[in-house]
């Protein structure tokens, strides 16, 4: 299961740099978005697959029995999803708000703040 | 429990929370800010001064004990920027009282104000990285609503380079941060740097360092990441920039101190020799940069640059005098910079402009504003009886004493240019006569009392220059602490982990 979902992430990776190397300020989001999820992902994968084991200690007991899932990953993953998803709403009213002012989907045409 | 670690952090948030209780009411929002941000000056005055007595701070969040739950740490670095946080938090928000149009308050600056400020504080004083990202993140959102406050669109064409720059980075240290835990299973500071260095010769660690660096390169706004800061620096409405100036990149600089002294410095030879080269021509790329440019605030954005390869270059070094000159750095930059970005909030509200062509006379007009200029331009440049001359002395002599000559020359070199660019404003805005008769209207506008206003947090913050120039003793005696506690990292991890346990998993 790891290298299977270690070359998903790897194919979101490469399709979020290549989206975000584009002009369309559109497709700079889409590409952040990509990148976000990959990331997640790669944190879900990191710490290493166990099938069917929830960490649930059983009633009378003090700790869980056999091999039990990492709870922390995906604590930590839970967390990173609810974050990106309040910075890429943010980011896709600021697109919008951009094209609304600059009328414009390009990047190459917001350059007033570079010279 | 040790709430005083904790109040800096509650207390923005609190304020944060009961300003937008009063969303209707401008005076509560403006009661509120400068209630909040003293007290949060208060707070951290008060954490800096029993860190120094009692030695490194710790809370474990809800009485998790350390590995498990999240512990806040107030060591002397971390409790110094705590502190500038309250200062700067403290003069921009009694700046705003004057400066913060109508429009802005009504779209929430106050409450995005102390949001900001949390989230400086809570990265300053976490011990556990998940929650050091988590506190980026407060910090980030924060900013990217200040930043496009007002929808001009200048500000929409810096905000989207802004935005996309830092989400990069915050994306490349959550990935950091992941494969950290998938290596060595624990997400507390302290407890990583332990079982890293329990791992023999793990090239992975030499990565993870890397992508660190990366990150908080972007964040710092290091060579060759920092273009998003000179598109975007100068759009926001003045307080918010001079906000930005005095803390952000500095979040990123002191992640940088964190994490290359806690957790990676084991081959210094590689990560800092990186570091070396990255401070060389962050410094170089930045003061160069500003000297093309013509634009009051894009002068000192590419400034910020430039100085951050100051702070980084004391992290390089990696001697304990180089670490005293980079705590010593920061905190006479963030006092600096953000008033040099205070005075040009004062002279564009006299003459309505940042181009340094329409500006002009000043000096005539109005000298106190010359001279409330030339301190902090001065410091920047490092001249003698200013804060800047002794940062500058400390992180030179210490590249001397470290034999990397190269980078030190650098380092002297652009002390020249800033001098070149602090000149080149001064001569424009101050000494040459006033272009046209349009100034003269734009300054009947301006009340006494707004005036007033303006320039107290000026005055204080450059009163703090002059006072760290002519009695840099204290200042230096902490930063030394600081230093010692960074380059013996054992100190920081049996504070939160408690006397060490050989042999514990």
């Amino acid at each position: 299961m790891e290298p299977l979902l270690a070359i998903a992430i790897g194919i979101l990776f490469a399709a979020a740099i290549y989206m975000m190397l584009r002009r369309s300020i559109v497709k700079l989001v889409i590409g952040l978005m990509l990148l976000s999820n990959a990331a997640n992902l790669l944190i879900f994968v990191s710490a290493g697959l166990t099938r069917g084991g929830p960490p649930l200690v059983p009633q009378g007991l003090t700790a869980p029995q056999g091999t039990v899932a990492d709870p922390l990953p995906q604590a930590l993953v839970l967390t990173a999803i609810v974050i990106a998803f309040g910075v890429l709403s943010f980011a896709v009213v600021l697109v919008r708000r951009a094209w609304e002012i600059v009328r414009a989907d390009d990047l190459d045409r917001m350059r007033d703040t570079d010279t | 429990m040790n709430v005083q670690v904790a109040l800096p952090i509650l207390i923005p948030l609190l304020a944060g929370a009961v300003s937008l209780l009063f969303w209707r009411s401008r005076l509560m929002q403006r009661v509120v800010a400068v209630a909040g941000t003293g007290l949060l000056l208060v707070a951290s005055v008060w954490l800096l001064s029993t860190v120094s007595r009692d030695g490194i701070q710790v809370l474990q969040v809800g009485n998790w004990p350390a590995p498990f739950g999240i512990s806040l740490v107030a060591d002397l670095l971390g409790a110094i920027m705590v502190v500038l946080t309250g200062i700067i938090g403290f003069a921009v928000a009694l700046y705003s009282l004057a400066t913060t149009g109508r429009g802005h308050e009504a779209y929430g600056y106050f409450p995005l104000m102390h949001l900001l400020l949390a989230g400086v504080a809570g990265a300053f004083l976490t011990g556990d990285i998940f929650n050091l990202y988590v506190w980026f993140e407060v910090m980030l959102v924060a900013s990217f609503a200040l930043l496009i406050l007002g929808n001009e669109k200048a500000q929409m064409e810096g905000a989207i380079k802004y935005v996309t720059l830092n989400l990069l980075s915050s994306v490349i240290f959550l990935v950091a941060v992941g494969l950290l835990y998938g290596m060595v299973g624990t997400l507390n500071m302290a407890d990583i740097a332990r079982r890293l260095a329990s791992l023999e010769d793990n090239g992975m660690a030499d990565v993870l360092a890397m992508m660190f660096m990366v990150a908080f390169g972007i964040k710092a706004a290091a060579f060759p990441l920092f273009f998003w800061l000179p598109a975007s620096y100068h759009t926001p409405p003045v307080a918010v920039s001079a906000l930005f100036a005095g803390l952000l990149t500095k979040v990123g600089v002191y992640a940088l101190y964190r994490v290359f002294t806690l957790i990676f410095h084991h081959s210094p030879g590689y990560t800092h020799e990186i570091l070396l080269w990255g401070a060389g021509f962050t410094m170089l790329s930045g003061v160069l940069g500003a000297a093309a440019q013509f634009e009051f605030r894009r002068i000192l954005s590419f400034h910020i640059v430039s100085q951050i390869g100051y702070m980084i270059l004391g992290l390089a070094l990696f001697t304990p005098l180089a670490i005293v000159g980079g705590i010593f750095y920061i905190a006479h930059h963030i006092l600096v910079k953000t008033n040099l970005f205070l005075v040009s909030g004062i002279v564009h509200r006299l003459q309505g402009s940042y181009r340094l062509k329409r500006l002009g006379g000043l000096y005539r007009s109005h000298p106190w504003l010359a001279v409330l200029f030339l301190v902090p331009a001065l410091s920047l440049a490092g001249m003698p009886p200013l804060s800047g001359f002794f940062a500058k002395f400390i992180v030179i002599r210490a590249g001397i004493e470290a034999e990397a000559y190269g980078v030190t020359a650098i380092a002297l070199l652009v002390g020249l240019l800033t001098l070149y660019s602090m000149v080149k404003i001064w001569s424009e805005v101050f000494w040459k006569a006033a272009p046209g008769d349009d100034a003269a209207e734009s300054y009947s506008t301006v009340g006494q009392r707004e005036l007033w206003l303006m320039s107290l947090p000026a005055v204080g913050l450059a009163l703090c220059t002059l006072f760290i120039g002519l009695n840099a003793g204290p200042l230096y005696a902490l930063a030394e602490a600081s230093a010692g506690e960074l380059m013996a990292p054992e100190r920081y991890i049996e504070a939160v982990l408690g006397p060490s346990r050989e042999g514990s998993p």
